[in-house]
Parts: C-alpha cells; structure tokens; sequence
C-alpha cells in the first residue's frame, strides 16, 4: 500500500512546491503506515532522484511517453490515473498548485473518487479527517474523507520543505502509460515569456493602491515611491475594476499573492479577499484617511492621512535623506 | 455559438468571515451575495464571444431559489438564457454538484443542441474545489483547461492561454470543449439600465436534479488564528514621513 505524490521540475531541478508535498506526504505515510513514493513525468527527471530520496521518497516512479514531453492536463491526469491502478496504491497528493491541483482533479474524475484540495493537516484512519483552507485562505473547514483511494492536495506553503533525517532509497522504477488520442487534446503547444527580474509574487517591496487612489494618473506617485525604493506597484480589485491598472497588478485572493518585507497599502480598506493576497508580507504599512480601515488595525504601522499628500512626502524625504 | 457558463451564488464578506453557531456555514445575516470574479469574467467572456459570432449564452446554477439573482445579473450584462437547479441544502459537495450539472448540461443539449463551449471558474469563491468543471468535462467526454486567461476561437479550435511565472502558456484545444477561467481575461462591463430592466423580466428556468452524494463531508467551519498586532501609529499627514523613512530604514529596504 502506497502514497503517490506527483512532483514537478524543470529539467531536474524539482521546484519547491514539490519538495513540500513530499515533505508533508513521507509524513502522512508514515502516520498511514504505507509507502511514500514519487511520481516525475516526462524527460529529464533523472537529475532530480537524489534530492527526491533525500525528501523520503522511497520509490521513483518515472512516467515517459511521446504525449508526456510538456505539460498537459489529460495527459498527466491519465498517467497518473494508470499508475494509481497499476501499483494498487491507496492514495495519490500533490501541493495545490495550479498544476498539482488541476492533474488531482483529472485523477479523480477518472477513478470517480472525492478529491480533497489544499489540505493543511490530515489525520490518517479508515476515514481521512483533514483541514482544508476556504476562501483562498480566509476561513478553515474540517472535513472527512471517505474513500477507496484518497485524492487530496497540500496547500502551498502550508509546511516548509525540508529534507528526510535519513533519505531512503529511492529506487527508480519506469512507467509508459497508455495515452489515446483524448490526451493529446490539450498539451502545451507555445510558451511566451513576458517578463524577466522581479515581480509582483518575489519583490522585496510592494506599493500597493486602491480606490483611495481615486484615478489611474493618481497611481504616479505610488510608481515613484516604488521606484525609490527598488519595488513594484500593486493594487486592488477597485482599481482593477475601474480599469486604472491591469489585472496583474492585483493582490489578493483572485489576483496575485505577496510576500515582501514591506507592503505599503495606501487607500485600501482591507477587504478579507485583499488581505489573503498581503497577509504573508513581514511589514505593512497602511496609509489610509480613514483610522478605523481594516487595513490600518491590520497592519502593524499606519500613517493615517492623504496618501496623495503621504505618499510624495515619503519621496521626497528618501531623496532628501540620499542627497 | 453555443456557450455555456456555470456561476455559484456566493456570500460577499467585508473584513472578517464569520461563521454560524454550529459552524456549518459562513453566517450571511448581514451580508450581500455576489458570484467569484473568475465567473463574472467567464460570463463576460461568453458574452462577448457571442457579439462576435452571434451566438447564444446560457448560464446555469446549482444552489438556492435565491441565486436567481446572480443568474439575473448575468442576463443583465449580456446572457441570453437562464437555469437554476434549485436545492435546499447550504452545499452540495463537488462530486455531487458536478454529477447534477453533468446530467442538466445534457438534458439542456437533448433538447436544444450542443454547447460548443462550457465555461467555468477556475475554483469557487468560497469553498475553491479546484475541480467541477474537471468533473463535468470529463463526464461529458470533452477536453479541458483550467486557469485561461485568454481565448481565440479559429475553425472548431479554441486557443487557450494560461499564465504562469513570468509568461503564458498556450493550449490549442479542439470544441466542444471546456474551459476554467481565471479573473483578468477580461474587464467586465457594468450592467445598463435598460440590461437591469430587461434582467428582470427575463426567464428562469428551473430543472430539479438529483445527484448522489461524495466521499467529502463538511464537520465544521471556522477562522484561522489571527496573529493580533497593535498598530503603530507613525503620524498624520504629510508630516509622517520622516518616521517613516525611519522605519524602512530600520527595515533595511533602503538601500
Ligand atoms: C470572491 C471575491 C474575490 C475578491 N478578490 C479580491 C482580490 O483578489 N483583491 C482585492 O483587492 N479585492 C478582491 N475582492 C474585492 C474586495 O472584497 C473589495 O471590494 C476590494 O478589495 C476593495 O478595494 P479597495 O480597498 O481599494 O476599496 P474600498 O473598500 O472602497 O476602500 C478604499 C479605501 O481608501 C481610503 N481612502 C479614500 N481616499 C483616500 C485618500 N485620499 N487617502 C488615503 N486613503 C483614502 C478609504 O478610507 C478606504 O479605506 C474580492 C471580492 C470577492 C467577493
Ligand atoms: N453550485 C454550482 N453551480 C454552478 N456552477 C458551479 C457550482 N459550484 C461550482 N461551480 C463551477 O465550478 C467551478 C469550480 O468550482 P469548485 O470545484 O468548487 O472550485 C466554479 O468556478 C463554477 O464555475
């Protein structure tokens, strides 16, 4: 009896999210008392064994195919559906990525099972109890899980990825799955990259605007700021609304997730669907007119006032302070 | 054209999400009810797909009587036809849903034709299963992707675009088929008041379907611990920022 959980890379250096579910995966297996193994799809996965073992996996299972050269949601689904069938095991995870979450979907719909998503504690039994994030992160739900094999996935960055006290053996065993034409229906065909250096997800400082800011010409001085200080503008689903920025720009539940040391919200009241996409930011600043805003007593410093008369004031005195 | 969106009726929190005394579901005594963003665009999507081939967009739902009103304000910013699966529960889990939507979706197309194209979120606002419209897709034999961010539809192909880091992906997916969409496809468009007026008058039709219950059983709801900080006040107005130079300085992000 066995866990599978499927990891990813880019040739094979596996990426984090990965390296989390199977940290948190060698854990459930051993509380499940079955097997922690790996599943790598497609070429190149070979320089990624070592570090797969030294996380727990105790067996690698290598899917190869024509179909399985880029991603594919059918493609990977169904594969993963096959070992599933082929190695009897009893369960199969991922972290709740967009990929790890879509291929689990596929797998369950292919084996007509529950599929659990972003999951962050699971006790183990004849029925699975788990906690499950809601709302992007805003609420919890405790839920059981009743099923021949379970599905579920890890929230992301719900355990930090750490290696194994002792990495186990991780031997390889090669898989071919048997793909039809459905599978070839939806692979990727082209990738476009956009941009390069920092972005929203990874800068180190974030300025973040919203309907305070009253119009998208308002939105310069928070580029300037965010110019003095090495970072990148956002904003929020006000802003994003009323067509001021782009969508990228958005923080929160249904836009992008920060994690800067500091997060400068001006002119953002702090909606719950705002404050999933800022909470993992070390520092906030709210700078708002209103002192009750949410934001404010979120945050952990506020300057409460116009951020048009705030924020260019804040320039100035990092320009002054340069010489 | 024929598309399909599926949207759920949702509760639209402020600040806080609190949850009923037995812990079942999020306490909506005092709050407005609203779909996911990601639906709202997916109904925009389809309405605009429609202006351009001249087609026909249907939405459906699966919830209470009341989601009559997000189906409404569907019709109101473009949609032509309106479907609700009424029920009487608070939820009903993703296997379950999918199941009832899968059956409704084909009793829609027995009776009026194929749906070249099925629309979904990419997850649920509220409980984010991240897979109906796997689900639903798979059941009904038709590819589909998940987190689209842009669509052109050529010749019986819809070329798909998914973000990731830095960048997109493409797909070329042949229709019918199903797509989940993510928020920032698009920008939707506010409701006329001539849209408003039409909204109401226009047609719901309800079809009761019944569907056998998942694995996965809710026991309770509830909020994460929140780290309770007192806020520094560093001043008022302008003459703030100095404390606040000082500050991210001490931070060392002024380098
Ligand atoms: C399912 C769902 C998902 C959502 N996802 C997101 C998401 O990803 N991201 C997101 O941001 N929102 C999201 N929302 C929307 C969210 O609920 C709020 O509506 C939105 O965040 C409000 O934006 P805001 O704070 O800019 O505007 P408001 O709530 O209108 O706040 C404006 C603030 O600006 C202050 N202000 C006004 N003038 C000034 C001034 N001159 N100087 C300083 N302060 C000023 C006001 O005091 C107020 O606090 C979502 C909603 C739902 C239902
Ligand atoms: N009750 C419902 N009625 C109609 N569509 C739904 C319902 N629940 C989920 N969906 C659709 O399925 C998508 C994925 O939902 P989920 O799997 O719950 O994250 C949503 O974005 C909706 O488009």
């Amino acid at each position: 009896m066995s866990l599978l959980v499927l990891c990813d890379h880019d040739r094979g250096t596996l990426d984090e999210a990965s390296l989390e579910a199977l940290t948190f995966g060698r854990d459930l297996a051993g509380k499940a008392e079955i097997t922690c193994e790996a599943v790598v799809i497609g070429a190149g996965a070979d320089a990624a064994l070592d570090s797969l073992a030294a996380h727990g996996a105790e067996q690698v299972h290598l899917a190869g195919h024509d179909l399985l050269t880029d991603y594919g949601p059918e493609a990977w689904g169904e594969t993963l559906t096959q070992l599933v069938r082929s190695t009897g095991a009893t369960a199969v995870m991922a972290c709740g990525t967009d990929r790890g979450n879509e291929v689990l979907a596929h797998v369950a719909a292919r084996l007509d099972e529950p599929f659990v998503a972003n999951c962050t504690d699971i006790t183990p039994g004849d029925v699975w109890t788990m906690t499950r994030v809601q709302w992007g992160g805003s609420l919890l739900e405790d839920t059981t899980l009743d099923a021949g094999i379970r599905v579920v996935s890890v929230t992301h960055h719900a355990v930090e990825a750490t290696p194994a006290d002792r990495p186990a053996e991780g031997s390889v065993v090669l898989f071919t799955p048997d793909l039809g034409a459905e599978a070839a229906r939806t692979v990727v065909r082209d990738r476009v990259v956009l941009t390069q250096g920092i972005t929203l997800a990874t800068s180190p400082v974030v300025v973040g605007g919203g309907r305070g800011v009253g119009s998208e010409d308002g939105f310069a001085q928070l580029e300037d700021l965010a110019g003095a200080l090495g970072g990148v503008v956002g904003c929020s689903r006000a802003v994003t609304n009323n067509g001021w920025r782009p969508h990228s720009d958005q923080v929160g539940q249904t836009g992008t997730r920060i994690a800067p040391d500091i997060y400068i919200a001006a002119g953002i009241s702090g909606a719950i669907q705002h404050w999933v996409g800022a909470m993992a930011a070390k520092n906030i600043l709210a700078v708002n007119t209103d002192g009750e805003a949410n934001m404010v007593a979120k945050a952990g410093y506020a300057v409460i006032g116009d951020l048009h008369k705030v924020i260019p004031a804040i320039t100035e005195e990092i320009a002054r302070r340069r010489g | 054209m024929r598309i399909l969106v599926c949207v759920k009726r949702v509760p639209a929190p402020g600040s806080r999400i609190n949850v009923t005394p037995d812990g079942h579901a999020v306490d909506t005594a005092h709050l407005g009810f609203t779909t996911s963003p990601h639906e709202e665009c997916a109904v925009e999507e389809a309405v605009q797909i429609a202006e351009q081939y001249d087609g026909e967009v249907t939405v459906l739902t699966l919830g209470p009587a009341e989601s009559d009103e997000q189906l409404r304000y569907a019709a109101s910013v473009g949609a032509h036809k309106l479907v609700l699966i009424p029920i009487t529960e608070v939820d009903w889990d993703p296997q379950r849903t999918a199941s009832a939507l899968t059956t409704a979706i084909a009793d829609i197309e027995a009776a009026d034709g194929p749906f070249d194209l099925i629309l979904f979120g990419n997850e649920s606002a509220d409980t984010g299963g991240f897979q109906v419209g796997i689900r639903v897709a798979h059941a009904l034999e038709r590819p589909v992707v998940n987190g689209i961010k842009g669509i052109d539809l050529t010749h019986g192909t819809a070329s798909a675009r998914r973000e990731i880091d830095g960048g997109f992906e493409v797909y070329e997916v042949p229709m019918p088929a199903v797509l989940g969409i993510k928020e920032g496809i698009n920008l939707p468009r506010y409701p006329t008041m001539k849209g408003r007026l039409a909204s109401k008058k226009a047609e719901v039709s309800a079809t009761a379907v019944e569907a056998l219950t998942g694995g996965q059983t809710r026991v309770r709801l509830h909020r994460p611990v929140e780290q309770v900080s007192e806020t520094l006040i560093l001043g008022t107005g302008p003459e703030a920022a100095p404390a606040v130079v000082d500050l991210l300085e001490e931070l060392g992000v002024l380098s």
